[in-house]
Order: structure tokens, then C-alpha cells, then sequence
């Protein structure tokens, strides 16, 4: 399964952003997100950058780890400082190419927005980096906790997390296991154009599905078995707690936001 | 004990009976194995145990206690285990321990508690050391032993076992095996199993024989074995050292049939 990697999986370690609780990691990288959009120049980037950079440096997570998840971005940050910079009606023109010119203020902001994309994926990625899927689906359904109150079943959606979570190997496997008896009755999967290639997963998707119904059924008979009957009055094997560190890393970055918003 | 008193069963109002006026009990400490061909109502019965289905007629009482009852359902699913052929349809958790913990955490016992099972459960399977592994990466037959942590985990008086070797290796199967046996055995539990395993319904207390939803066989392995025309029935058939074994008492030795593989008839010829 060493296929599937994506941005952000999680890279296990011992340090102290590892360790942090998820749901205060959820609240910092919320409050950065806003910190994010409310500054106003590149001062204010740089701060921003700093403090993930220092983040990156504490959680010892590979930079090449970090730099993966960029890739997907590369793109989307190129197309944007393109887009911004070239104009029709260049204010400041710095080169003209025909009726269009590469436009001064134009290239300054679309470096602004290129590199607040920049600094949201990594921040938010280093979130995944160092978070197990399980201790996120937990911060998850302890940040979602006051919309218990309006009714919403937040405990059961942490559950249908948890085990979308436990049947992604499960399922990578069979979907394995099937495109392998396609092709031993002559499907092939990598020839002819996109439409081709998309057409020729049908035959997988349909028994993949199937399967995943079948399955679905048995894990809520077993699961009933088990006595789960929704989150309710259910206790836990790992308590999470906030700790003085994680109230520490929330304060400090709520800090950081009021203070990045006031000066920068 | 676990009593069937006249149980019949029907999935669907127009669908002929999965069980016809069943009466069967297990006692604490024994282990009693279920068979019968496809469809005659062998997981009907296992699933009846703890209220997964209720009795269209009859009653099945756990200790006492009405499995149609409401209010005790969840007493009767926690005093009774169930662990299911296809160890992948049970696993929830996304690392062993968690899974184990599952079933404590439901009925809500404090997590020092919960610690205490799950190392309890995890060690008389045999899977002490595996506590962070996740399941995928687990063999078939440690995922199956994994399930039958996860039961124990609840602290239950009764395990039942839907074909629980099916999907495993003759090694796995074995292992399972030996577990359920030292649960009856050493710590009281009742144990129900349903198999079409031959080694396994020979090493039982007790058979019970389903054909069409009725119980047409109750009694010892032995009975069971020696009984060519209930052995079809049923649709077993003896393993290649039982038949040595039927063989080897035509001819006037004392081998007991339920020398079912080649390691007990060797220890009892050599008796």
C-alpha cells in the first residue's frame, strides 16, 4: 500500500508538537488560518512563516516529508502569480509582451496570494504530519462537542470516521484483489486515452462496492454484538485530556493572531 | 445457562421456518459444537444466543433472562461473546488494543478497567507485545484471535463461535481451537461452536445436529461419529484418521472415534 501516500500522512515521532493534544493542534492551526487572511503585507507573511518554520524544526518531521504535500499545490501557486501578474492595463509596466504587460503591483500580489497558499498547506499539513488518524478523529469529535447541544451526532461521526479510517488498507486490498482477477480474465488498466482507462474501472467498482455493502452490513451486526448503541455513555481506553501545555499552545497562538492582525 | 425453550424462528413473515421447535441448553464450562449442512439454521441458532434475533415463537433465556426482553438486551449481549467467521467483518478498532477496548468502552467501564481486560484478553489469546500493530497487518489466524479478545474483553459468561475457523490455515484453526477449549475448560465459560471442522466436533462435550432448522442429533461425539447415516445427514464427513480409527475398532482395537487427527490416534493407540 505503499502507493497511497498523499499530503500530509502521518510521519510518527516523540516530539512535543507530536505530542500536543489534536484538538488543541486543531485550535492553533485554526487560529493561524485566520492569523493567514487577516494580515495585510509580506511582514506579516514572514512572521507567519517563521512560526511554522520553527514548528516544522521542533516536530523533527523531514522537510522532504513536508515539501511532498507542496507538489500538489506548485501548480495552483504558479497559475495564481501568472494571473495576477499579467494585465491588459499594466499600472506599472514592467515588460511588455504584445498588448499584454507583466504588471509590478500585479506580481507583488500574486506573490501575496502564492505564498499564503504556501504557508496554509504547510501549516495545515503539518497538522496531519503529526497527527495520528486516530488521535485526529478524537480531537475532532472533542472540537465538535458543543454542537452536541443542537443535536448533532458528533460521537457517531467520529465512529464512522474511525473505521472509514481502519477499512482504507482493507479496501485498497480488495480493490487489489479484484483489478488482479479482472486481469487475469484480460482487462487492462493502463491502455488507451482517459475515458478508456476511467471506463475500465467500472468492472472493479461495481464487485468494490458490493463488497463494501456486504461488509458494512456485518460490521453493524458485529458491532451491535459488541453493545454499541452510539456514543452514549460510552467511556474510552485512552482518556484525552488538555494538558497546561496545550492550554500554553493555544493561548500563545491566539496571541499571535490578535497580535499579527493589530501590527502587521 | 443458555436454554432454548421451543424456539422457532422465520426471517420474513412469508418465509418458511429457519428453526422448527428448537430446545438445546449450554451449561457454564462446556463445549458444545453445532452442525449441520448449509441453511439448516446453524448461525440462526448462534444468533439467537444474545438477541441479535428474537424467537418468531419460544422463548431463549441466558441465565435467566429473556433475550426478547428490551430492557436487558444489553446485559444478555454483554454476558454473552459472539465472534464471527470473517475476522475482517468484526475488527473496528485501527490498532489492536483499541479494537479489544471496543466492546468494555460501550458498556461503559472506566478506562483503568478497560487497560486491565484488554491486557487480560490480549495475553490469553496470545497477542501480549502486538497492542499498537494495526489489523491489516495482522495474519488471518491473529485477527481471529483478536475477535475472540475483543468478546473477552466484555467479561462474558458464554462465547459463541460462528464458524470462527472457517477462513483460517490448519495451524490457525488449531490455535483457535485450543483457545476455546481452555476458555470451557479453565475458566468456566460455556462455549457454542459452530463448525463444519470434524477435529473440532470430535474434541466437543457435546453435539448438536441441525437439518432443516430441527435439532435431529443431541449427544456425545462419539455417538455422532460412529452414526454413518446421521454423519451424512448432517453433511460431515470423517477426517482420513477417523476412518482409520473406525476401521482399526471394526477390527477389534479400542480406538476412540473421536480421534478425529492423526496426533490423538497415535496417543491413544499408544495408551
Amino acid at each position: 500500500m505503499s502507493r497511497m501516500s498523499g499530503i500530509g500522512q502521518y510521519v510518527p515521532g516523540d516530539s512535543s508538537v507530536h505530542r500536543l493534544d489534536a484538538a488543541a493542534k486543531i485550535g492553533v492551526v485554526a487560529a493561524f488560518t485566520v492569523a493567514l487572511f487577516v494580515v495585510r503585507g509580506f511582514a506579516g507573511l514572514a512572521a507567519l512563516g517563521a512560526v511554522v518554520a520553527a514548528a516544522i524544526a521542533i516536530s523533527r518531521v523531514p522537510v522532504r516529508a513536508v515539501a511532498r504535500g507542496l507538489r500538489a499545490v506548485g501548480f495552483i501557486m504558479v497559475v495564481t502569480i501568472v494571473f495576477n501578474m499579467v494585465r491588459w492595463q499594466p499600472t506599472e509596466a514592467l515588460v511588455r509582451l504584445g498588448p499584454l504587460a507583466i504588471d509590478g503591483a500585479g506580481l507583488r500580489m500574486g506573490l501575496f496570494f502564492a505564498a499564503r497558499i504556501l504557508l496554509l498547506v504547510t501549516g495545515t499539513s503539518l497538522l496531519t504530519l503529526t497527527t495520528s488518524p486516530v488521535q485526529l478523529a478524537g480531537g475532532i469529535e472533542r472540537v465538535l462537542a458543543p454542537l452536541k447541544r443542537v443535536r448533532v451526532p458528533v460521537g457517531d461521526l467520529a465512529m464512522t470516521l474511525t473505521i472509514a479510517l481502519r477499512f482504507i488498507p482493507t479496501t485498497a486490498e480488495e480493490a487489489e484483489q479484484i483489478m488482479t482477477a479482472q486481469q487475469a480474465r484480460g482487462a487492462s488498466f493502463d491502455a488507451g486515452g482517459p475515458i478508456a482507462r476511467a471506463r475500465a474501472y467500472a468492472p472493479v467498482l461495481v464487485p468494490l462496492f458490493f463488497q463494501l455493502f456486504r461488509r458494512a452490513d456485518a460490521l453493524a451486526t458485529a458491532m451491535e454484538a459488541r453493545c454499541y448503541r452510539g456514543s452514549e455513555g460510552r467511556t474510552r481506553l485512552v482518556e484525552s485530556r488538555m494538558g497546561t501545555a496545550d492550554w500554553v499552545a493555544m493561548l500563545v497562538s491566539g496571541g499571535v493572531v490578535i497580535a499579527v492582525g493589530v501590527l502587521l | 445457562m443458555i436454554r432454548f425453550e421451543s424456539v422457532s424462528f422465520r426471517y420474513r413473515a412469508d418465509a418458511p421456518l429457519a428453526l422448527d421447535d428448537v430446545c438445546v441448553t449450554l451449561e457454564a464450562g462446556e463445549v458444545v459444537a453445532v452442525v449441520g449442512a448449509n441453511g439448516s439454521g446453524k448461525s440462526t441458532l448462534a444468533r439467537l444466543c444474545d438477541g441479535l434475533l428474537e424467537p418468531t415463537s419460544g422463548r431463549v433465556l441466558v441465565d435467566g433472562i429473556d433475550t426478547a426482553a428490551p430492557e436487558s438486551l444489553w446485559d444478555v449481549r454483554s454476558m454473552v461473546g459472539m465472534v464471527f467467521q470473517d475476522p475482517d467483518d468484526q475488527i473496528v478498532g485501527t490498532v489492536v488494543e483499541e479494537d479489544c477496548a471496543f466492546g468494555p468502552e460501550n458498556i461503559g467501564v472506566p478506562s483503568a478497567e478497560i487497560r486491565v481486560r484488554v491486557d487480560s484478553s490480549l495475553a490469553a489469546v496470545g497477542l501480549q507485545g502486538l497492542e499498537r500493530r494495526e489489523p491489516h497487518l495482522l495474519s488471518e489466524g491473529q485477527k481471529q484471535r483478536l475477535a475472540v479478545a475483543g468478546a473477552l474483553a466484555m467479561r462474558p459468561r458464554y462465547l459463541v463461535f460462528d464458524e470462527p475457523t472457517a477462513m483460517l490455515d490448519p495451524a490457525g484453526r488449531r490455535a483457535v481451537l485450543e483457545i476455546t477449549e481452555r476458555l470451557a475448560r479453565a475458566e468456566g465459560h460455556g462455549v457454542l461452536v459452530v463448525s463444519h471442522d470434524i477435529t473440532g466436533i470430535a474434541r466437543a462435550d457435546r453435539v448438536i445436529g441441525l437439518d432443516s432448522g430441527r435439532v435431529v442429533f443431541d449427544g456425545g461425539p462419539d455417538g455422532l461419529l460412529g452414526d454413518a447415516g446421521m454423519m451424512a445427514l448432517l453433511g460431515l464427513a470423517l477426517s482420513p484418521a477417523a476412518r482409520l480409527a473406525a476401521a482399526l475398532r471394526e477390527r477389534g482395537l479400542d480406538v476412540p472415534l473421536s480421534a478425529a487427527d492423526a496426533e490423538s490416534l497415535v496417543a491413544s493407540l499408544w495408551r
